[in-house]
């Protein structure tokens, strides 16, 4: 979330696309009910009728798999009826740079596409330069080549009538979202956005958020109180463990992973810290190598000096192009590729796309380590459905963890906010924390590498001193991550010894004076104790940041590029909207991105969007694998033979995957209906933890397959049957949950049906409880991040008979 | 004198209970309160964070002196949830008190059908040996292209969203360490 949980009741108008956050983040409707209460307008935008649709104002049904049709037509609506914020987008944006005469777009297809390699060649959508290096702007946006115009151009297409005949919503309700949202482009108002894993999870899922990322610049909604763009991140700490970047292309703090090609520490330094010519643009990332070489200080300690630069070399390379990705890893364990597997507080087996898939990849493992609370599918998975354990070769390790109440250490949250836990209740003999075991289990590894071993070095110099008698302490870590002065050191005219915590990190230097273990938060446990603990509610702006309440990165700053949520002159772009103010040279507020003065004050300041090497929000976006305007395509698999927009059926260099489990079928009779799948509120993800709790699994027993009247009706299916639920890949048997919730749509003149089912279910507890949706789901993904399609796939449901007693 | 929301429902708490002497048989609901108020009345408060969803609600749990947990509940003074709870959250006791917690390191031989029971330092001894087995033996000083890249790719790692933000850091440390480049998690799927 660029703001936070509490800031939605700051909004004028909500929309609820992607996400079901009623069941999914109930809490979080609190917020949503608050700005309701003030005259908010709430939208749900969905395919089914959900429970947050139930408490919608407005509410729309669209096809799983169209969010871009869908929004391309809101981006048409607010462009060609002037409902931009002009100042906003102008400024603070680059609606306004002039775009390369390379740039193209022509049926579906950018510029630089190589059919053979499915990749494009991104330099053709480059930026105009001047003389100094900096991109060329027309302020009044009139320019045929600069973004603004090229955009009008693009979502001239998505007409109400096309973009009805692919998302199947009916033209009118089109319009009843569009205009409410669309208003929010005045000055006074703004307007959310709360989405979840029903935006992320398609082969167009970035593009599905920089779609409505686009549409929040323009409308202006972009670091102001209750605008945003927020992802409603599932899990209590998967904010912390991507900001920790467990994630194959990112180093904690959102690094670059070293390839192969940067030889040295140098070398990496060069490639990886953008450079801006613009000398307005404060360009954070140029800080790049104070950051690289204080993690480097944190990871390996007294053993990283400048002579050996800082232990570059012991961190390992990933080959430049390769991706490395979840489904990568599966693809190439079910060839047989891997000897040895952590799944370190994570079901796979029922978590992932093509649930099938990951199961026979886990069987041709020499060796698989497991960490949880309780049995699950994945470390049983010898004994699961179809399995014969005789003939599985892969030794399994199940480690018993605590639960969160037995272990001290923090977390965060979707909205940032990095909150401290404590040990409240003595965890039973014979489980052990997870810190502890990473602790017992290195210790024992580096002990087996003191004699002999490929590549010591890293392991053996692994810094260290921050266990004290063999345990892990959560503080001494949480110190290492916000960071020490290595050596006495002068910063900024301060004067700082040695052990000293660093006060933020505007303090980190690149010559190995200090370490971080994560720049984003250094800040968070200084000399002045732990921020995450804190829990004073003091509000002084009255807009709900309660900036003494835990910590947040960066810096605490709770809404970040707040620097744009007011105008050129330091005022905010509506006096009800306050969160930031610049009076009497300074500013007043949140903590502000970066302390330069207004942009009114030419000499001195520096634009808004510090990340940025432009100083601007990117509403063209020439970095991503796609293209830098989002346009639909087709999911993988989808109900109909052709894209309205373009001849490209589906996303040109979204990754297919080609083994024989990865089979595929799209408009094909045997598949006919549109799955997708989502969560019920009883259950957590693949229900692992909640399962086994008896309240719970009551109110949530088993799997089940919601369908509309219409389509029972055809099936001859009643509620509470038993069906079968198949795609290419897989099947699962569900009860029948016959409801009004989906309708079926009119899509290209053709009805269509969807079908939803919750992922929560797995074959090992409860008995007859079902198996996992995701034994339906494909192994494509988004060719950005490599998230797989499991939102929108194609299905069949059969009757089987009558529920079982 | 200023009452936090939650002093002031002990306060009523207590109001409660004196109700609840006089009114004792004509109405139940005073006693249940008392009673539950009971349960906790000595227990320790611990507050802490939601394990669930990213909302990140507060709960207070309230353990005995043996450090058995009682009870979980929203905690009023949090400013995100002001003491509301889900479901999932509401039932957060039984994550902790649950007799299917697994409480022993568990260990699958080659083609075995059964789970058989294995101390700790064994499974760990036993867990480190394969990793420097199978790193030596899959480890990679050079890429095809003769660019140093000490890695090995006979490992992967996927997991961590539901520890801490330090058990992350220190994971990522460790497995990279070793070497890993496969390592991913829940934020990818």
């Amino acid at each position: 979330m660029t703001n936070h949980w509490i800031d939605i009741r700051n909004s004028d108008c909500i929309l609820i696309m992607g996400s079901n956050a009623a069941e999914n983040h109930p809490i979080s409707m609190k917020w949503v009910g608050k700005a309701m209460d003030k005259g908010a307008t709430l939208i749900s935008v969905d395919p089914r009728f959900t429970r947050t649709s139930s408490k919608a104002d407005i509410y729309a049904p669209l096809r799983s798999g169209t969010d871009i049709a869908f929004l391309g037509g809101m981006m048409n609506y607010i462009l060609s009826n002037n409902k931009f914020h002009k100042e906003y987008a102008a400024n603070y944006t680059n609606a306004s740079f002039i775009v390369g005469s390379e740039f193209d777009f022509k049926d579906g297809l950018f510029a630089g596409y190589d059919p053979k390699k499915k990749k494009y060649d991104k330099s053709k959508w480059a930026f105009e330069k001047d003389g100094n290096g900096v991109p060329k702007r027309d302020l009044t946006l009139k320019d045929p080549r600069c973004v603004f115009q090229l955009m009008k151009k693009h979502y001239s297409r998505y007409t109400p009538k096309t973009v009805s005949s692919i998302t199947g919503t009916p033209e009118k309700d089109l319009k009843k979202v569009w205009e409410p949202y669309a208003k929010t482009g005045a000055a006074d108002k703004t307007g959310t956005i709360m989405y979840a894993m029903g935006w992320t999870q398609h082969t167009v899922g970035v593009q599905n958020i920089r779609m409505m990322a686009m549409i929040q610049l323009l409308l202006g909604n972009m670091g102001r109180p209750g605008g945003g763009v927020n992802a409603l991140r599932g899990e209590s700490n998967v904010q912390g463990s991507t900001d920790h970047c467990l994630l194959f292309h990112i180093l904690p703090g959102y690094l670059k992973t070293p390839r192969a090609s940067n030889d040295s520490l140098a070398a990496y330094n060069k490639k990886w810290t953008p450079k801006t010519s613009d000398p307005l643009s404060a360009n954070w990332w140029g800080n790049t190598p104070k950051y690289s070489v204080s993690f480097l200080k944190s990871m390996f300690g007294e053993a990283a000096t400048q002579e050996n630069n800082f232990g570059y070399s012991w961190l390992p390379k990933i080959d430049d192009g390769k991706t490395y990705s979840w489904l990568d890893i599966f693809d190439e364990m079910y060839q047989g590729k891997f000897k040895g597997f952590f799944a370190w507080g994570q079901n796979p087996a029922c978590s992932g796309a093509n649930s099938n898939k990951t199961r026979q990849a886990m069987a041709k493992l020499d060796w698989m380590v497991n960490v949880n609370i309780f049995d699950n599918e994945t470390a049983s998975f010898w004994k699961g459905p179809g399995m014969k354990p005789d003939e599985i070769k892969t030794e399994v390790f199940f480690l018993p963890c605590y639960t969160s109440v037995e272990k001290e250490g923090s977390i965060t949250n979707s909205g940032r906010w990095m909150q401290w836990r404590y040990a409240a209740s003595k965890p039973p003999r014979g489980c052990k924390s997870d810190g502890d075991i990473m602790v017992e289990l290195f210790e024992k590894v580096r002990e087996l590498y003191e004699t002999d071993g490929k590549f010591p070095e890293p392991i053996k110099n692994m810094r260290w001193d921050y266990v004290k008698d063999g345990k892990f302490d959560a503080h001494a870590i949480a110190k290492l991550v916000n960071g020490y002065f290595e050596k006495d050191a002068t910063v900024k005219g301060k004067s700082f010894k040695k052990g000293t915590l660093v006060p933020s990190f505007a303090y980190l230097l690149d010559d190995g004076s200090t370490s971080s273990g994560n720049w984003l938060y250094c800040n968070s446990y200084t000399e002045k104790g732990n921020m995450a603990a804190r829990r004073e509610k003091k509000d002084p702006t009255g807009m709900g940041l309660y900036p003494e309440w835990s910590w947040c990165w960066p810096v605490n700053r709770r809404i970040i590029y707040n620097r744009a949520s007011v105008d050129l002159n330091g005022k905010p772009w509506s006096a009800n909207k306050n969160i930031l103010e610049y009076k009497d040279g300074k500013w007043v507020g949140d903590v502000p991105d970066g302390g330069w003065p207004p942009m009114s004050n030419k000499e001195k300041t520096k634009r808004p969007f510090i990340m940025k090497p432009d100083g601007v929000a990117s509403v063209f976006g020439p970095g991503r694998a796609d293209g830098p305007l989002p346009e639909h395509y087709e999911p993988l698999e989808c109900p109909v033979p052709k894209n309205l927009m373009s001849s490209q059926r589906m996303n040109p260099v979204a990754p297919v995957y080609g083994t024989e489990a990865d089979a595929h079928l799209s408009c094909d009779p045997r598949f006919p209906f549109v799955g997708t799948t989502y969560r019920v509120t009883e259950h957590w993800q693949t229900g692992i933890l909640t399962r086994w709790q008896p309240w719970l699994l009551e109110t949530q027993p088993q799997l089940f397959v919601e369908m509309s009247n219409e389509l029972a009706k055809l099936k001859g299916i009643n509620n509470g049957d038993m069906c079968k639920v198949s795609s290419a890949r897989g099947k699962v048997e569900a009860v029948a949950m016959v409801t009004g919730r989906f309708k079926p749509m009119t899509v290209q003149g053709l009805t269509v049906h969807q079908v939803g089912l919750p992922w929560c279910f797995g074959w090992i507890y409860p008995k007859d409880g079902g198996d996992s949706a995701n034994l339906l789901t494909p192994s494509t993904g988004d060719p950005n991040t490599r998230i797989p399609e499991t939102k929108a796939f194609m299905v069949n449901v059969e009757k089987l008979g009558k529920r079982r007693a | 004198m200023a009452l936090t929301r939650r002093e002031f429902l002990k306060w009523s708490g207590t109001a409660g209970a004196a109700a609840a002497a006089m009114c004792l048989g004509f109405d139940l609901k005073p006693v249940q309160s008392y009673a539950a108020d009971l349960k906790i009345l000595k227990a320790k408060e611990t507050t802490t964070i939601c394990p669930y969803c990213a909302v990140g609600c507060g709960l207070i749990a309230h353990t005995k002196k043996s450090g058995k947990l009682l009870n979980a509940e929203g905690d009023p003074d949090h400013p995100i949830n002001e003491g509301a709870l889900c479901a999932k959250g509401a039932a957060l006791y039984q994550m902790t008190v649950n007799k299917n917690r697994m409480k022993n390191p568990l260990y699958r031989a080659p083609e075995s059908d059964e789970w058989e029971e294995i101390e700790w330092d064994d499974a760990l001894q036993k867990i480190a040996e394969k990793i420097k087995e199978t790193r030596d033996a899959t480890f990679t000083e050079q890429n095809d292209n003769g660019q140093v890249v000490n890695r090995t790719t006979g490992i992967a790692h996927v997991g961590s969203a539901a520890l801490d933000n330090e058990e992350c850091w220190l994971l990522q440390g460790i497995m990279r360490a070793m070497g890993l480049v496969y390592i991913e998690h829940q934020a990818r799927i």
